[in-house]
């Protein structure tokens, strides 16, 4: 599994103070924890409240590269923000996210060709998320094709089911789990399915429990990829136990150091 | 229509373990050899790199081997009562790349040699040749206990590869090899979670990855050669995969196996329909060797001069190949 670590976001409280103090050091803290527990990309997202998006993103990915070397991904709504970040980027970043809306994917597979980056889509448009895995498999199809067309290798496209809190949308999951399973078999090599874990707790009173059982019920049906808090142990331990019973690596009795030692 | 070869990309490497120190590094070695490095499946060169061709180290006892058949006997002759001849017969004669010293008098239940003695006899070989050296121990744990750490100091700075270490017994081995700078071989009773596990234990004791090489327990054709086999291609497999925990040189076990089943040793007049022992315990070392060449085997020990000349032909052209 590669874990994606998703605490560098505006939306969190101390990001968005060291953004505004334009206070360095709290980004590549945050930075290096990740890595030291796993993440092996970091997700960047500046959030809604930055004055000026477009440079706080420019900043917050000169920073983290100043403190870590792994890749980034570029997290924004906005193409604009998004391509600050990726003309900041040293090493290949992930463009997070297009969906299947014509104009932005249009403009988003534009920006990874313009800066040789990887393209997550969500499988959603402008009418919203569909509820059924026929639909959002659609979807899936339909950003692969648009971006194997347009020159992309499939190994440079990331589709994301889109996982919903399970307490508004309890039918949700199941539906999110299935269509894991149907865009695995879109095309040979697979595209590689991501998700943005945390969203399916929201809300919930137990999150990090929630969490770790949709990981390992996605792993189990084919998920590659995951946006996640590497700093939650039990967690990352569920994820390295799930890949182990898939028999992604060999056993032995001390199988979660080794896992960390190897990566 | 041109059909394309489907080539299989890796993302992992072997990591390179170097034997032997020269007198510029610290040693007396008038030669140094490198093992390891692979970025592919054994021979596979299409594929990938392998910078360093797998190597065979003669085999010399501290003990002369009288229960060895003649055949295996003669090209040795009264060499075999002194170790230090031996090895240096080897090294003259044979051309071998390394010289393994087995400490099986040592062992109790053998001929007990005292600690004092094998040091001597350590000494005596370090003389005697040029060439990279390992020492593996007696299998005894308490007397191996003491016999390797005095072995150890005995060849300090000769950067040798020692062993074996085994899941119940690997500290005073892991020290030893860490303080006097040598290498360390890691043995798994055909086991290949026990083996990933002893990766780890003695990555935890700090023991630099560059200076460990797993033996996964060898034997024979047809006395478990297939398990072996198997267990080292997935070990093979997995390190190519980015497994680092299992991205260590292999060492393989092939003279000492063979010539103790009966297929080559019984001799004409016991199985007449079996042919000449001569040829047959040649073939089955050789045979044997070659298995292991093509399960990842980066170091062979061997003991007939002659199933070691095949051996290395057989590497050389393989080798060629690209």
């Amino acid at each position: 599994m590669l874990v994606i670590g998703e605490l560098i976001n505006g939306m969190f409280k101390n990001v968005r103070k060291a953004i505004k103090e334009k206070d360095k050091s709290i980004i590549q803290e945050i930075a290096r924890k990740q890595v030291a527990a796993g993440a092996q990309m970091l997700d960047v997202n500046v959030g809604p409240a930055a004055a000026d998006e477009v440079a706080a993103m420019q900043w917050l990915v000169e920073s983290i590269q100043e403190a870590v070397n792994v890749p980034l991904s570029i997290d924004s709504a906005k193409p604009p923000v998004i391509e600050a970040g990726l003309k900041s980027c040293q090493r290949k970043a992930l463009i997070n996210s297009t969906t299947g809306e014509q104009a932005k994917l249009d403009a988003l597979i534009g920006l990874a060709k313009k800066y040789g980056a990887a393209l997550l889509g969500l499988c959603m448009d402008e009418k919203g998320i569909p509820n059924s895995v026929a639909a959002r498999t659609e979807i899936g199809m339909k950003i692969l094709a648009a971006a194997m067309e347009a020159g992309l290798p499939t190994d440079d496209v990331h589709l994301d089911p889109v996982v919903l809190p399970v307490k508004f949308g309890q039918d949700q999951i199941g539906s999110m789990l299935q269509t894991i399973k149907e865009l695995k078999i879109l095309s040979d090599p697979a595209p590689k399915i991501v998700v943005g874990l945390s969203n399916v707790s929201q809300g919930c009173l137990n999150r990090p429990l929630v969490n770790r059982i949709a990981l390992v019920m996605g792993i189990a049906n084919g998920l590659d990829e995951a946006i996640l808090d590497p700093l939650d142990t039990q967690l990352m331990d569920a994820m390295i136990t799930a890949d182990l019973l898939l028999n992604k690596f060999i056993y032995c009795d001390s199988y979660l150091d080794a896992y960390r030692k190897a990566l | 229509m041109p059909v394309t070869k489907l080539l299989e990309k890796w993302s992992g490497q072997v990591t390179e373990v170097t034997i032997g120190a020269t007198r510029a590094e610290g040693g007396t070695r008038s030669k140094i050899v490198k093992i390891g490095g692979e970025t592919v499946m054994p021979f596979m060169l299409e594929e990938g790199r392998m910078p360093n061709q797998p190597l065979i180290a003669m085999e010399v006892l501290d003990t002369e081997p009288t229960w060895w058949p003649d055949c295996l006997k003669e090209p040795f002759g009264s060499a075999l009562k002194n170790p230090a001849d031996w090895a240096k017969k080897c090294q003259d004669e044979y051309q071998a790349d390394l010289i393994c010293l087995k400490l099986w008098g040592a062992h109790p239940e053998n001929k007990n040699i005292p600690v004092d003695e094998i040091v001597k006899i350590v000494k005596s070989i370090k003389e005697a040749v040029g060439l990279p050296i390992i020492i593996w121990g007696s299998g005894h744990s308490e007397k191996d206990n003491q016999l390797l750490p005095a072995c150890s100091q005995a060849l300090a700075g000769e950067r040798c590869l020692l062993g074996a270490a085994v899941q119940d017994n690997y500290k005073v081995l892991a020290a030893t090899c860490i303080a006097d700078g040598h290498n360390i071989i890691t043995e798994s009773p055909l086991d290949i979670n026990i083996c990933k596990q002893l990766n780890i234990l003695l990555s935890d004791m700090e023991m630099p990855t560059d200076r460990i090489v797993i033996f996964p327990t060898t034997g024979a054709i047809g006395y478990g050669f297939e398990y072996a086999y198997t267990i080292m291609e997935r070990t093979r497999l997995a390190a190519l995969g980015g497994d680092k925990t299992m991205a260590y040189p292999m060492i393989g076990v092939v003279g000492s196996e063979v010539w103790k089943i009966k297929e080559a040793k019984a001799g004409e007049s016991e199985m007449p329909a079996w042919g000449p022992q001569k040829e047959r315990g040649v073939a089955w070392e050789s045979s044997t060797a070659v298995g292991f060449l093509l399960s990842g085997a980066d170091i062979l020990i061997m003991y007939h001069p002659k199933a070691v000349a095949l051996t290395r032909k057989y590497v050389a052209q393989l080798m060629k190949v690209s």
